[in-house]
């Protein structure tokens, strides 16, 4: 029974009664749920799963090792197995000697057993302490709340199922069998029973589940308002603050309510990307850099995207600097910054329209614009021409061949 | 809150260009009312969508500057209201916001350029001036969304090419915008006049109004906004 290696053990941690289906489906390497639905036939041959469990319990040890202590067992996943296996029992023992009205009753009290054992199980925990909380009897969400589709198909046909083999189990007993019109009346008569029952219950269900979904709308509401609230005092305010103290220097005051500017932006309208994963975001949170250290503005556009790599970082990097040396020398408020990916290569402009300079005349110590941009995209096997004249200002462009892989500019974005 | 909006001279025409202010800020429209003052004349404002419809029609400015948000609908359902009514005023967007699905959303609308507040009095004059003369006003975020729309998506069959897709000329010119070149050095980069760029950008704009609903509802999806 336990063969050897591997051996078979029970799980405790995924236990719901003693471990042991959990165990065998581990061991098996099938889902745990078909294992639990192999007992719950066997117990249809006189018990035969419920003998089983218990000599696996007896047997099977617990996994070694397992030193932690098992999560408590969960009522509401026990439920179900508990009510679908009182049904498996009752029906087999209604297979063999169902007699008259109690045998009837019996049928329908296995019957309705299985059914609520299912549509139980079928219900999300989560869905399930919702109802726990918001309902004066929890397994009323069971039926009143909305769900995804294929959950409603299910509970209405066995719904439907289970009213109609009621229906019938009740009319069948109380008319005499060989009269056909009294089978036919009794199942009006329930029909119309029923419907008064639908007509009394219908506000009260109706009602209770506005009252959730208001509930929960209203929640929502609250928990995004207190996000908002949390997000302007840490920042807003704090940068107002900053702004009324420096109200003299005007530097400060720019780069304060740029930077402020910035974040509420990226808060307001940017899905976030990491800047480590993401060539787009790198090349933002450099500029953003930039206009932090050296209280310029940055007009960074950037068309596409892509995942970064050594290269697309070197681009970054080279980027960076030259933002940085328009920052320094060029002597203006504004710098933009263009980049796009194409599928074929990476491309990124930085200009400026500030004083310009002559580049034959840079002399060979200065390693910014030789290493640092020229020299670093060379390296990476992409290349960099610098554009200036005194007093035209200057552009640096970049460019990075790439083969097509990651580049996402069409889709995924 | 409209009552109290200064007294609207509707004849008074000194060759200055007559500029209308949406917006439901008072305090901004103060702003953009004494910067603008010397270059233009400020001949309305209005704070909501209704009063602005309304006092347009009376006044018949030449330029409307039309912010994005407010809490009736919007510059957008201003731009829908006058633009059948009114076809010869010309609106630019002037927004705090710049994110892809207001600017874009705008100009499909109808307007005519779309420029972000915290754009300097200078150039918010000439972008003024550059739309009440036809041109389009492209700022250089805008012509990077814009590329971004357009993306080439040589895969995709466009049922109508002429019209739903840049040509090679516009999508440099754009780049070129994108890049922060003014119109006077695209032309000189690209050997081509100055009106000959005005035009490739007003055809881009064209093109963006003129785009379907499978491609406005694409590039909505595409970026999530739907």
């Amino acid at each position: 029974m336990t063969p050897h290696p591997p051996r078979l053990y029970r799980a405790p941690e995924h236990r719901m009664a003693a471990g042991v289906a959990a165990g065998i489906a581990e061991h098996l390497g099938i889902s745990v749920v078909r294992v639990r639905v192999a007992f719950m036939v066997l117990l249809g041959l006189s018990g035969l799963g419920l003998l089983l469990y218990a000599a696996f319990w007896a047997v099977v040890p617990l996994r070694p090792g397992d030193t932690a202590v098992p999560p408590r067992r969960d009522i509401g996943q026990l439920l179900p197995f508990v009510a679908i296996g009182l049904g498996v029992l009752l029906i087999q023992v209604m297979v063999f000697d169902s007699v008259g009205a109690a045998g009837t009753a019996g049928w329908l009290v296995a019957i309705i057993a299985v059914g609520a054992g299912v549509i139980w199980h079928q219900s999300a925990p989560e869905r399930r302490r919702q109802w726990g909380e918001s309902m004066p009897v929890p397994w009323l969400g069971a039926v009143v709340e909305e769900s995804d589709r294929r959950a409603f198909v299910l509970r209405f046909i066995g719904g439907g199922v289970l009213v109609a083999v009621g229906i019938i189990g009740v009319a069948a007993v109380y008319s005499p069998a060989q009269n056909f019109d009294a089978v036919i009346n009794g199942v009006i008569f329930a029909l119309v029973g029923l419907a008064g029952v639908g007509v009394v219950a219908a506000p009260v269900l109706w009602r209770t589940w506005n009252q959730l979904r208001s509930e929960r709308e209203g929640r929502i509401r609250e928990q995004e308002r207190a996000e908002l609230a949390a997000m302007v005092h840490d920042q807003v305010l704090h940068t107002l603050a900053l702004i009324q103290r420096n109200a003299s220097d005007v530097k400060a005051v720019q780069r304060l309510a740029r930077g402020q500017e910035r974040s509420l932006r990226n808060w307001l309208y940017k899905p976030t990307a990491s800047p480590t994963e993401r060539f787009a975001a790198a090349l933002e949170q450099a500029a953003a850099e930039v206009e932090d250290t050296f209280a310029i503005t940055v007009e960074a556009v950037v068309v596409g995207d892509r995942e970064t790599d050594e290269r697309v970082g070197a681009l970054v990097a080279a980027a960076r600097e030259a933002l940085v040396n328009a920052a320094r020398h060029a002597g203006v408020q504004t710098v933009s910054l263009y980049a796009e990916v194409e599928p074929d290569q990476v491309s990124a402009f930085v200009r400026d329209r500030g004083k310009g300079f002559d580049p034959d005349t840079v002399e060979d110590h200065r390693h910014g614009v030789r290493g640092s941009i020229v020299g670093r995209m060379k390296r990476h096997g992409g290349r960099a021409e610098i554009r200036s004249s005194p007093g035209e200002g200057t552009e640096v462009r970049l460019i990075l061949p790439i083969s097509g892989a990651g580049s996402t500019t069409e889709k995924d974005r | 809150m409209a009552e109290h909006g200064p007294v609207e001279q509707v004849q008074a025409r000194d060759g200055r260009l007559r500029v209308f202010l949406v917006d439901d800020h008072a305090m901004f429209r103060a702003g953009v009312r004494a910067e603008l003052g010397a270059h233009v004349e400020v001949v309305g404002e209005a704070s909501t969508v209704a009063d602005a419809v309304h006092r347009i029609a009376a006044t018949g400015p030449d330029v409307v500057l039309l912010d994005v948000h407010m809490p009736d609908g919007g510059g957008r359902a201003v731009l829908e209201a006058m633009r059948r009514t009114h076809p010869q005023v010309k609106f630019l967007a002037l927004s705090v916001s710049d994110a892809a699905e207001d600017v874009i959303g705008l100009i499909r609308a109808g307007a005519r350029g779309y420029v972000t507040k915290t754009i300097s009095p200078d150039e918010l004059t000439d972008a003024i001036r550059r739309v009440a003369d036809g041109d389009a006003v492209f700022s250089p975020r805008l012509a990077g969304f814009v590329l971004d729309a357009f993306a080439a998506r040589p895969d995709t069959p466009v049922a109508d090419p002429e019209l739903d897709q840049l040509t090679n000329r516009e999508r440099e010119v754009l780049r070129l915008l994108a890049r922060g070149y003014a119109y006077k050095e695209i032309a000189k980069e690209l050997f081509i006049s100055i009106k000959t760029v005005e035009t490739h950008v007003s055809n881009v704009l064209r093109k963006l109004q003129m785009s379907n609903r499978y491609e406005l509802s694409r590039w909505a999806a595409d970026r999530r906004l739907v």
